[in-house]
């Protein structure tokens, strides 16, 4: 009688040196094949007597269940070798640089602008926008600016040649009358005409260029007309606005009496910061006032009924303040190395 | 503004220090945008007379002084100045002196000689450049006295910038007077004296546009002595304010103007002939004025003329010819009210502005005229001498600025201002400013005083009470409103979604000026015909933009100057341009210009920044066109061959949405490139920006759950056929169950005809109620394939 466990041992033995699957097959068909050790003890047992071929038949089943466990169990050992090849040969060097292009960023002006929109959108400021060559009355003469004022003189104003009826607008405020005819003939016949509140952004234009002035520059101008908006709203809003936008408490507005043909009273905003680089010293950042009522009238309205504030910041010195940018030209030079700090 | 602080304190002397002072103002609106000291800190400078002065024993430029420095005995000094003399008074810093900069004075050798002290220059006491020699003190300078209290250098030069409503703060006067309302400091005016006449010497004034002058003094001094010379404390105040003393005459006039805010003028009486006529100028009449320039005033210009000729621009500036000098004996003294509207503006038309056209044009008390007179007789018959004559007003009241009375309503106070005042409060601080205020129960009613030109409405009160309240006082409380809910659109973008998409991408903004060289408009925009600035700051910068092309491309020059290769660069903005079609949209109409909000970008160099994992490449038109789709998506843009000045003529196409055209792309032309230097051409494109912030809101639709069936049909089309051909024409016979066509190859080359190229397209079908057989798809695709035989000449490919 041959001895079935070292069939099995030898079954064992001849899988462990298989070193890959088609080595392990070609074991395999010594053991298991049709030729096979094992299955030719299974056939040798049709010539047994039948007492004897039971007992002879349940072991050599049992060896046959052993030698295809060790099969398997090298065929999964051979299965996990080979992966944890496949995974060392497939590592990367993680640190490469990822693939692609950068991405590209918003102008630092428009990118204080986008803050500004904003905080006036969370309480309910809605942006206006116009034109940039504006005519003289939407410009001057409906802003309360009559013909021979200071501000209406060769020196500040672009002019359009062959053109005395249009200029390109010195500042944002020609949309306040825009808006204010827009939204009284909305509501022509209401009750009650609704608070207006808008925030107007844009490029403005006058003659003048050193490291503070430049022909053109960006305003974001506000405005607020209601039946019941005080002075003290437009102290309590402009506040308010400053300290969200520098992102400090530690800020001081101050809110100094001036003259604004537009507006009266009027006030020139100064800040002053408690820290960082320019502490302590006042900061023109704005001016403001109450809305002249001959302002209020260009626009379609009651100025008995209805009073209104306007302030207007010069944008890009809010982002020079916010950002440290000490050159006003560089914001239209479109130096590349200078914006994409702004990314 | 600029004045001297102990100046003013002569007129109101509050108990605030410089800092508070200043502050002060500025908190009234009178903003005070410097003060500086008169002299640095310096001590133990006094007043010393030169007894001796002989030449340095060792030293051929320096002397060796005896100095009486009212000390009890003489000081040996060495002094290097080439001025010292005997007799001479000058400052004298003593052993233990300390000068501007830290510079403390000890008893020294200098060239074997010892010497007790520094006899000093302005410049080393930090009063002004000059170091030519000693600083010369008044004769009259008592020996030992302190320098500073001689020569009043404790004191501060304010100067404050006055807005343009408030005239009344340009004189010494008028800021006091400001200051006392504040504080309720005792106020205490200019002595005002009246000279009686002493001779019957008098010239005739006749207003012959009495609207614009209605009030003329003028008064002969005559026997004057012109030459004298003007006290010092006098010349000390007109330089702390600014203003050069030149001689006495003149200096006279100016000091009334600062004190009292009257601009006076001094003729030469000698000079003049016959009576003076304040008038308008005759047709092509000239002026030579003091400042040298010679003038043709405007018709609208008044002049002071005397029966011969033109004088003096009235209220601007004198005439050359009439003006007084050192030699002049008879003076012809002006003291005249200009209405500000007579003024405005005319001195600015020739190219100047004086201390007395600011003042015209601005308003002048029109009270102030004869104390003014009476102000500068004295002061001109005391430093002067000479003997007056008899004022000679003219005047016509009806022609004389009103100050009717203003309503003012306090309930309007506490709603504008949003601060609880009461009635007593308001009239109180109106009173302060020298208002005069009638209480009617319901409201006041306020008479201005004649030297405010700013009070005509409730308004102005509203904003004199709030200047007077103090706007630090005004509370500052949260904003109160109706929580309504501001629309959210999906139907339109904003500016910021289409900016953030761009710069996604790998673009940078940039903001350019709106104005360009007109070359630029001629050369990338064939416009021949700009919109042109009349007054351009520089020619390069002297047409309005109506591209915004041309700034993105000297942006890429620019930063290849500076070896950025890679640029991405967009703008948006707005364009200029002379109307041809209908009005915009009418809160933005302006005649016959239409400014059109727009969206350009440009892409130079390599497609990607160097990098290990890509192959470098240029970038193409293709790389922008998909970036241009993207900013798009999901709507479709189709796209045409274009011919555009400056672009690749086969290589740029105009944009369309939904059939619109709304922009172009292209690359730039190589002639252009080569001219402006751009390396590689860049790719530009630039659109409608309201076209690219159009959006809608999604719509869900059935998903198929039946499986879809793709087939792949090669075509072989001649070459003149575009893509978009091809593509449409597919699309034109394509039943509903074709859900996609997708363009997945391009050749042309080898296999196939020279003049043909292979395009190959992958149809995806799907029915949404069932599976499709094969034979169906396979029907589709031939259906579809002999619509594109028929349309475009396209067959199967071999």
């Amino acid at each position: 009688m041959d001895n079935l466990d070292q069939l099995v041992d030898d079954a064992r033995a001849a899988f462990a040196t298989a070193g890959d699957a088609a080595a392990l097959e070609q074991a395999k068909a010594r053991f298991l094949g049709k030729s096979g050790l094992v299955t030719e003890r299974l056939k040798a047992l049709g010539r047994l007597a039948p007492d004897e071929k039971r007992e002879r038949g349940a072991a050599v089943n049992r060896a046959r269940a052993a030698i295809e466990a060790a099969l398997e169990a090298r065929r999964e050992a051979l299965r996990a070798a080979a992966l944890a090849d496949q995974l060392a040969a497939e590592r990367l060097d993680v640190t490469l640089p990822g693939r692609g292009g950068v991405p590209g960023g918003l102008h630092p002006v428009s990118r204080t602008l986008e803050r500004i929109e904003r905080l006036f959108h969370a309480i309910g400021f809605t942006v206006a926008d116009g034109p940039e060559i504006e005519t003289d009355w939407h410009n001057f003469t409906a802003l309360n600016l009559p013909p021979n004022h200071p501000a209406r003189s060769m020196q500040d104003t672009f002019f359009l040649e062959g053109r005395n009826d249009v200029l390109l607008r010195t500042h944002t405020s020609p949309v306040q009358i825009r808006s204010m005819l827009a939204h009284a003939e909305r509501h022509r016949g209401a009750d009650v005409m609704p608070d207006l509140r808008i925030i107007v952004p844009g490029r403005v234009y006058r003659v003048d260029s050193d490291a503070t002035h430049s022909p053109m520059f960006h305003q974001v101008e506000g405005l607020w007309v209601g039946e019941r908006v005080s002075f003290a709203d437009l102290k309590g809003v402009v506040a308010d606005f400053l300290r969200k936008f520098f992102e400090t408490e530690a800020l001081q507005v101050r809110f100094r009496p001036s003259f604004f043909p537009f507006t009266e009273p009027s006030a020139e905003i100064d800040v002053a910061f408690m820290g960082g680089a320019p502490e302590g010293r006042w900061l023109e950042v704005a001016g403001c006032g109450m809305v002249h009522p001959n302002v209020l009238k260009s626009g379609g309205i009651d100025p008995e009924r209805y009073t209104g504030f306007a302030f207007g910041f010069g944008l890009d010195r809010l982002a020079m303040l916010r950002y440290g940018v000490n050159d006003l030209r560089l914001f239209f030079e479109g130096d590349l190395r200078f914006l994409a700090q702004f990314r | 503004m600029q004045f001297s602080e102990n100046w003013l304190r002569t007129f109101v002397n509050p108990p605030l220090d410089t800092g508070a002072l200043a502050h002060l103002l500025t908190m009234a609106g009178l903003e005070v945008e410097e003060t500086h000291p008169v002299a640095p800190p310096f001590t133990g400078v006094v007043v010393a007379c030169i007894v001796e002065a002989e030449k340095h024993p060792n030293a051929d430029k320096l002397k060796l002084c005896k100095v009486d420095a009212g000390t009890g005995e003489l000081l040996q000094i060495v002094c290097g100045a080439p001025n010292a003399a005997v007799g001479m008074k000058v400052p004298c810093a003593k052993v233990g002196a300390m000068l501007p900069g830290g510079f403390a004075i000890k008893a020294a050798k200098l060239r074997g000689v010892d010497s007790f002290g520094m006899l000093c220059s302005a410049r080393e006491l930090g009063l002004s450049d000059d170091h030519a020699g000693l600083l010369a003190l008044p004769e009259e300078a008592p020996i030992g006295a302190d320098l500073r209290a001689c020569l009043d250098l404790d004191d501060t030069c304010f100067e404050i910038k006055l807005t343009p409503n408030r005239a009344d703060c340009l004189s010494l006067t008028g800021v006091a007077r400001e200051v006392a309302a504040l504080t309720g400091a005792p106020f205490t005016p200019a002595p005002l004296t009246l000279v009686p006449p002493e001779a019957e010497i008098r010239r005739a004034i006749v207003l012959d546009a009495p609207q614009a002058c209605p009030r003329y003094c003028g008064r002969i001094i005559a026997g004057v002595k012109a030459g004298a010379p003007t006290p010092d404390w006098m010349k000390e105040r007109l330089k702390r304010a600014g203003i050069r003393p030149i001689h006495a005459l003149v200096d006279i006039t100016n000091y009334v103007m600062l004190e009292l805010g009257q601009p006076l003028h001094a003729f030469d009486d000698a000079r003049l002939s016959g009576a003076i006529h304040v008038r308008l100028p005759h047709p092509g009449e000239k002026l030579l004025l003091l400042n040298g320039q010679t003038v043709e005033p405007a018709p609208d210009t008044l002049l002071i003329a005397d029966e011969a000729r033109a004088l003096a621009l009235a209220g601007i500036m004198g005439g050359e010819e009439s003006a007084v000098t050192p030699e002049t004996t008879d003076v012809f003294l002006e003291s005249a009210f200009f209405a500000p509207e007579a003024v405005a503006g005319r001195a600015r038309a020739h190219g100047f502005a004086s201390e007395a056209s600011h003042r015209f044009e601005r308003g002048v008390d029109f009270q102030l005229q004869r104390p003014a007179i009476e102000r500068a007789t004295q002061l001109i018959l005391d430093i002067c001498g000479g003997r007056a004559g008899p004022v000679e007003e003219t005047r016509s009241d009806e022609d004389l600025p009103r100050r009717p009375e203003v309503c003012l309503r306090p309930a309007r106070v506490r709603r504008v201002l949003g601060i609880g005042l009461d009635d007593d409060a308001i009239r109180g601080l109106l009173e302060r400013i020298h208002l005069q205020v009638r209480d009617l129960a319901v409201e006041l009613r306020v008479t201005p005083p004649a030297f405010r030109f700013d009070i005509e409405i409730e308004e102005d009160l509203i904003e004199e009470i709030a200047r007077l309240y103090g706007y630090d006082d005004i509370p500052a409380p949260v904003p109160q409103g109706g929580l309504l809910m501001l629309p959210a659109t999906e139907s339109a973008r904003t500016d910021w979604d289409a900016r953030h998409r761009l710069a996604g991408r790998g673009f940078q903004e940039v903001v350019n000026y709106a104005f360009v060289e007109e070359a630029w408009e001629r050369d990338f925009c064939a416009n021949d015909d700009p919109i042109r600035l009349a007054n351009p700051i520089v020619s390069q910068m002297g047409v309005m933009r109506s591209s915004l092309i041309p700034g993105l491309v000297a942006n890429l020059a620019a930063n290849r100057k500076r070896q950025q290769n890679r640029v991405r660069v967009f703008e948006l903005g707005r364009c200029f341009l002379r109307r041809e079609g209908p009005e915009d949209k009418e809160s933005e109409s302006v005649p016959d210009i239409s400014q059109p909000r727009r969206l350009a970008a440009l892409v130079a160099g390599p497609a990607l920044p160097e990098q290990w994992g890509e192959a470098t490449r240029p970038v193409d038109f293709y790389d922008l066109k998909g970036d241009l789709e993207a900013l798009f998506a999901p709507r479709a843009l189709t796209f045409a061959p274009l011919a555009a000045a400056a672009l690749h003529p086969g290589r740029a196409a105009a944009v369309f949405l939904e059939g619109r055209r709304i922009g172009l792309i292209g690359e730039i032309h190589p002639l252009w490139v080569q001219r402006h230097e751009l390396g590689a051409a860049p790719i530009v494109f630039e659109v409608d920006l309201d076209a690219a912030l159009a959006a809608r809101r999604p719509q869900s639709g059935e998903i198929s759950r039946m499986p879809a069936v793709s087939r792949d049909l090669a075509l072989v089309v001649p070459a003149t056929v575009s893509a978009e051909q091809a593509l449409g024409a597919l699309r034109e016979a394509a039943p509903d169950i074709v859900r996609e066509i997708s363009l997945f190859d391009v050749y042309q080359g080898k296999g196939i005809a020279p003049d043909h190229k292979s395009l190959a397209f992958r149809i995806f079908m799907q029915d949404t109620q069932r599976t499709l057989e094969d034979a169906e798809a396979d029907e589709v695709v031939s259906g579809m394939l002999r619509h594109i035989e028929r349309a475009v000449g396209g067959r199967l490919r071999a």
